[in-house]
């Protein structure tokens, strides 16, 4: 199973976070919301032009900037 | 235990405010986005000896902070905890115990007295989640109890149990935290599985881009009808026939009794038009001074702040700063600054309270000095209709166009002048949620009383200084001094300058005072212009100052005063 970028991913599909690079404050912020290597998310949606992904994890749904999202890797089912 | 403070804690917008107003019975503005409590909140329970004072702590979703807004929440804790006899009160959202479970697990290794408020225990119902209570709290050692804050459902046994908050004994290895959650959640919470809900389905709709934008342009065009709609009926039916029919004969009569001139008639009552009474004109105390902020712009204010509490506390304004996002970039900012921005069109005061939602001191600047320069109170915008309005689309929007404009390229300067970050958003988005309709029509009442309270008092001070300078020939002798700035390049009577002195006091009344001068659209158009951006009224004043700095502020104000000159010449020109 490879691993894309949440922000490569398409809306709607789901899949397990497997690692997020980058710093620590990335990391700590999206862990602090229970996004953490792991743990299954949706992407709800992507914006035109690089814009925000919202991706939901639980009952929760968080508004990432695109850079970000570049950066967390998810297993897509 | 003797109880002698209570700190609110939780992650954002789990409804820590509406318990402290529950609690305290101090009403605070409660709204349906993170980061609407900026400020910290001070109120108490009980009386006399049994007083305890009540802290509202702004949203943190860890103890480990990784934004300024949550190191404020961290430092405010630590304080408290310091503190003997206080205890924690741990609002967490049912419908997301897991995440919430994180802060909860940081803070019983705080070793403060705990006691957990299950707060929106009917939304977690209705979505099908149901938690064990009783496992919870024995697994946690610390009291739980249920909560629906926004209707007061449990915030009566939350009280009564206050004194039962204690220091858990609940062991975990800090590394481990995440997998003792899931644990945790493991044995008290069973979820249903079922269809999307109505509000789900909406939520989807209004981020996707090609249905988000649309349903976004509608929106914003249904805002500002139903605005209008609002102020223009009030105005119509309920304010215009109070003060022609009922105050306009008063008035009359009292200005026959003090002959119809002399000082105190002029600043009673003011000047007549024509041998009657004009309330927009007159400039007396009781006429102008009256009409002013209850004749022309308390129907706005009412309107306005109508719209923007259902705004506020549907959930709508994280999605619209989602797919706003990448055009607040282009003035340096990111998506969730059409909070402060949003806010900042009823006042600049709490509009610019609100940039602590963001995070860099880059943002927060960019956003109070576009906000200060470019964007008019409602109070304001409600006078400049009333002026231009007779004019209709030509006068109107050539002042907003304007404004827009420089708000546009003011932000595209200020990006790539002022060094510093500007973070990516990174923002929860709530779930929807109608409006409980007492909690919000509460909130417009709180923001009207703050109006009044704020305007009357320097509209009725402005009145009565406008007079003085007139009567000493005060503002003569200054516009004789401003002529070149005023006329050659801003194309303006000297008269204006008045206007622009009485703008530091209050815009509206400034705006106000340029209906007796006789101006054409065209200086109209331009005084407004220039009324909005040369320099913030007192009140905006002392928050930015509190907010930036002395040295910022200086920044903001050379920016502001250039702006204006360089905006008001460049339309004398146009036009």
């Amino acid at each position: 199973m490879t691993s894309i970028s949440l922000a490569h991913m398409g809306a709607g599909q789901s899949g397990t976070i497997m690692s997020i690079q980058g710093g620590r404050g990335i990391r700590a912020k999206l862990e602090a919301m229970g996004m953490r290597p792991g743990v299954r998310v949706t992407k709800v949606s992507g914006q035109i032009m690089q814009g925000p992904v919202i991706v939901r994890s639980g009952n929760t749904q968080v508004a990432i900037g695109f850079g970000m999202a570049r950066k967390v890797f998810i297993a897509v089912d | 235990m003797l109880v002698k403070k209570i700190l609110l804690v939780g992650n954002p917008n789990v409804g820590k405010s509406v318990v402290f107003s529950r609690l305290t019975g101090v009403d605070v503005i409660a709204s349906n986005y993170p980061g609407t409590t900026v400020e910290f909140c001070k109120g108490c329970v009980g009386s006399g000896k049994d007083k305890i004072d009540v802290v509202d702590v702004p949203g943190t979703y860890s103890l480990d902070p990784t934004s300024p807004a949550e190191k404020v929440a961290v430092e405010m804790l630590n304080k408290g905890i310091k503190e003997k006899a206080s205890i924690v009160i741990n609002v967490i959202d049912a419908t997301n115990l897991e995440r919430n479970l994180n802060l909860t697990l940081q803070l019983l290794k705080r070793k403060v007295p705990l006691i957990i408020a299950l707060n929106l225990w009917d939304e977690a119902k209705h979505i099908g989640i149901s938690i064990d209570v009783e496992e919870l709290q024995k697994i946690l050692g610390i009291p739980i109890i249920p909560t629906v804050a926004i209707t007061g459902e449990g915030v009566k046994s939350l009280v009564s149990r206050l004194s039962e908050a204690k220091i858990s004994d609940y062991e975990y290895e800090n590394t481990e935290r995440w997998h003792n959650i899931g644990d945790i959640i493991e044995k008290v919470q069973v979820i249903k599985h079922k269809h999307h809900t109505f509000a789900e389905r909406l939520s989807d709709l209004t981020v996707h881009p090609w249905t988000g934008i649309p349903i976004a342009v509608i929106v914003l065009f249904i805002i500002f009808q139903v605005i209008r709609f609002i102020g223009e009926g009030i105005i119509n039916y309920v304010l215009d026939p109070i003060f022609t029919r009922l105050w306009q004969p008063v008035m009359e009569a009292l200005s026959g009794l003090l002959g119809k001139e002399g000082i105190i008639h002029n600043i009673l009552i003011g000047h007549l038009i024509d041998g009657k009474i004009d309330f927009g004109q007159s400039f007396g105390i009781l006429t102008t001074g009256l009409y002013v902020p209850f004749g022309a712009v308390l129907p706005y204010i009412i309107a306005f702040y109508l719209v923007l509490s259902f705004l506020e506390d549907s959930g709508y304004l994280p999605r619209l700063a989602v797919l706003l996002d990448k055009t607040m970039h282009i003035i340096g900012l990111h998506g969730m600054a059409i909070v402060p921005m949003f806010l900042a069109c009823g006042c600049n005061v709490p509009g610019i309270m609100a940039t602590r939602i963001l995070e860099s001191k880059r943002e927060r600047f960019i956003a109070a000095t576009l906000m200060s320069i470019t964007i008019p109170c409602m109070a304001q915008t409600a006078m400049i209709f009333g002026l231009l309005g007779q004019y209709g689309p030509k006068g109107i929007f050539p002042v907003f166009i304007t404004l827009f404009l420089v708000w546009l390229i003011g932000g595209i300067l200020m990006r790539f002048i002022i060094r510093g970050e500007s973070p990516e958003i990174f923002t929860e988005i709530p779930a929807y949620r109608f409006p409980y309709l007492i909690g919000s029509l509460k909130k417009v009442w709180m923001r009207i009383k703050w109006f009044l309270k704020e305007a009357i008092p320097f509209v009725l001070l402005g009145v009565l200084i406008v007079n003085i300078l007139y009567t000493f020939r005060i503002i003569q002798a200054l516009g004789y001094f401003a002529a070149p700035v005023m006329t050659k390049f801003l194309g303006l009577p000297l008269d204006a300058v008045g206007a622009l002195l009485i703008g530091f006091l209050r815009k509206d009344l400034a705006v106000g005072m340029l209906a007796p001068l006789g101006l054409s659209m065209k200086q109209l158009i331009i005084s407004s212009v220039v009324l909005t951006m040369y320099f913030p009224c007192v009140a905006t004043f002392a928050v930015l100052f509190k907010e930036l700095g002395i040295l910022d502020v200086l920044k903001a104000g050379a920016i502001m005063i250039g702006s204006a000159f360089i905006v008001g010449s460049l339309l004398n020109l146009i036009l």
